[in-house]
């Protein structure tokens, strides 16, 4: 399958010398959901700037739907609606104003019933004729969605969409993106929750310091770097870890009522019979255990982490 | 051509106007008919004629233009810098708009609003001194041609400015001094020729010159060095816009 967006060898540094982004290379396959993660300045932004057209790359290409971003910008702008991270609204229009300016500024033909929709879908039909000054942060956050959908795009990027945005509004934002994601539009999100990325995501980059250091499947970049714990409730209390114990780099937990013992799933062996039949050896009897999977923000802040 | 987009900025632009009403339109007619009491009815009753007319109907034009020049510059200026002050040019400059259809909209609202208001002040002015248009063809056309011409300056202006205050330096301090010395109240020949000679280098000369024979085929110059010199700037203009949109200056980082 042809991707959607195709970035190639793309860098950006800008005037002040701050190189943003380094050699990057992405490819977003159609329909799917693809969440950017990197931590603040990593250069999500810019990147989706340049895809956007409104940062120019330094070096590079950036093809959207097949079409060059520079050469054929008309083609390639038309099919992406944006959802920048700051919330810029034009205060004094109302919703209504505003989203029916969108849609004649991407060039579509006036379309009252699918602004009606889109209003609807964000619970905003209510707030139509007011003003954008007048609305709380996270209704202008929607309105500027409202404005990305007016257009009826092919890709939506959101930067940061649920920033400040309450739970019960942002559990109904996802409501959207996965209506969208169901009638064919391609999404790609950045977020700082990562357990959003985690939910929503089909696929996760991980971008830091400029360069794109992780592109994988979701479930097989938990999968493939997920590191489980096994923690077990002991019976009695330990005071410290028997010797015999030492090379399973245990932690005691609880004040000495729990044993904590965390293992690689990529391993041939995770050491959990082994560990279980030294345990008994060494008398030590357990309620309960119970096993967790490290999230994708555990995995998120080791790639990233400063060596 | 994205003609959707020209009207979607157009129409933006020409709401902004319509919200904006006191300040944009009323308060330059009420300035502009402060002007015809005291320099009108006030001073001008002891001037005598200017070149064979009253002197409330010499300063007509000049004031038209005074009006249109600043407003010109003002509305455009304003036009695109807001958007680049509270960050919604994101949306224009991702949208698949040529910079052209961009200058259209902005330039074109800016150009129609001021040429609105130069007619109002007209109307006002027939109010208060007797006019007579000799040309009005050519007065339209000098009208036209001069919003036309200084909202894409306003345009360069409100792109260049990274500030409130270079916003409103170029207006301040450039352009309302060009044009009260370029003729709004005097003819250009009143002077000595030292000064005569001085105030030819002034652009806003020309236009007002020109604006002035198209009422009372009174000129300081000939019409045809005042179309040309209007025309010039014209040009100037365009190539300044061709080259910001095709670095980007100031737009894109």
């Amino acid at each position: 399958m042809t991707p959607i967006i195709s970035v190639a060898n793309l860098s950006k540094t800008y005037g002040t010398g701050f190189k943003a982004l380094t050699n990057v290379n992405l490819d977003i396959d159609k329909g799917e959901i693809f969440a950017l993660l990197g931590p603040n300045g990593a250069g999500k932004t810019t990147l989706i700037g340049i895809v956007c057209g409104i940062v120019n790359a330094s070096e590079g290409s950036v093809t959207v739907g097949g079409h060059d971003i520079n050469r054929d910008y008309r083609a390639a702008r038309s099919l992406i609606g944006l959802v920048p991270q700051e919330l810029h609204t034009d205060a004094f229009e109302t919703v209504w104003a505003t989203a029916s300016f969108s849609r004649g500024l991407f060039g579509k033909p006036k379309n009252p019933d699918h602004i009606e929709k889109v209003l609807k879908a964000l619970s905003l039909w209510d707030k139509k004729d007011s003003k954008i000054i007048t609305l709380s942060g996270g209704m202008k956050r929607r309105v500027m969605i409202a404005k990305a959908l007016s257009h009826e795009p092919q890709i939506l990027f959101l930067d940061e969409p649920t920033a400040g945005v309450d739970v019960e509004l942002r559990k109904g934002m996802w409501e959207v993106v996965r209506g969208l994601k169901a009638s064919g539009v391609t999404i790609i999100l950045t977020t700082h929750y990562i357990d959003e990325a985690e939910e929503m995501a089909d696929r996760v980059g991980v971008i830091n310091k400029g360069e794109i250091i992780l592109v994988e499947d979701k479930a097989d970049l938990m999968q493939k770097l997920g590191r489980k714990r096994l923690t077990l409730h002991l019976q009695g209390r330990l005071d410290r870890i028997p010797e015999a114990l030492a090379p399973y780099h245990l932690a005691l937990g609880e004040e000495g009522r729990q044993l904590v013992y965390d293992y690689d799933t990529r391993g041939e062996r995770t050491g959990i019979t082994s560990l279980l039949g030294d345990l008994r050896n060494a008398g030590i009897r357990f309620a309960d255990l119970e096993t967790t999977q490290s999230s994708l923000e555990d995995i998120f802040v080791s790639l990233v982490r400063p060596q | 051509m994205n003609h959707r987009a020209i009207g979607a900025i157009y129409k933006f632009e020409m709401s902004r106007t319509w919200r904006t009403l006191l300040q944009s339109i009323v308060s330059p007619v009420v300035s502009t008919s402060l002007y015809f009491v005291v320099f009108g009815a006030a001073i001008g009753s002891r001037i005598t004629e200017v070149e064979g007319v009253s002197y409330g109907t010499f300063i007509v034009p000049g004031l038209i233009m005074l009006s249109v020049l600043t407003q010109s510059i003002m509305n455009a200026s304003f036009g695109i810098y807001f958007p680049k002050f509270v960050g919604t040019i994101y949306e224009i400059l991702s949208a698949p708009v040529s910079f052209f259809e961009i200058v259209l909209g902005y330039v074109g609202a800016a150009a129609t609003k001021s040429i609105l208001l130069g007619l109002i002040i007209l109307a006002t002015a027939a109010l208060f001194v007797p006019l007579h248009i000799h040309h009005p063809l050519w007065m339209i056309a000098f009208l036209v041609l001069t919003a036309v011409t200084f909202s894409l300056f306003g345009f360069i202006i409100g792109i260049w400015a990274d500030g409130f205050e270079k916003l409103q330096m170029i207006p301040m301090l450039v352009v309302t001094p060009l044009t009260f010395l370029g003729g709004s109240f005097y003819s250009v020949n009143m002077l000595p020729p030292t000064w005569r000679g001085v105030a030819l280098l002034n652009p806003v000369v020309y236009l007002i010159s020109g604006f002035r024979w198209s009422f009372y085929e009174i000129a300081d110059v000939s019409v045809a060095v005042s179309i040309g010199m209007t025309l010039a700037f014209l040009v100037i203009c365009l190539i300044i816009v061709a080259w910001i949109f095709r670095t980007g200056y100031r737009l894109k980082r």
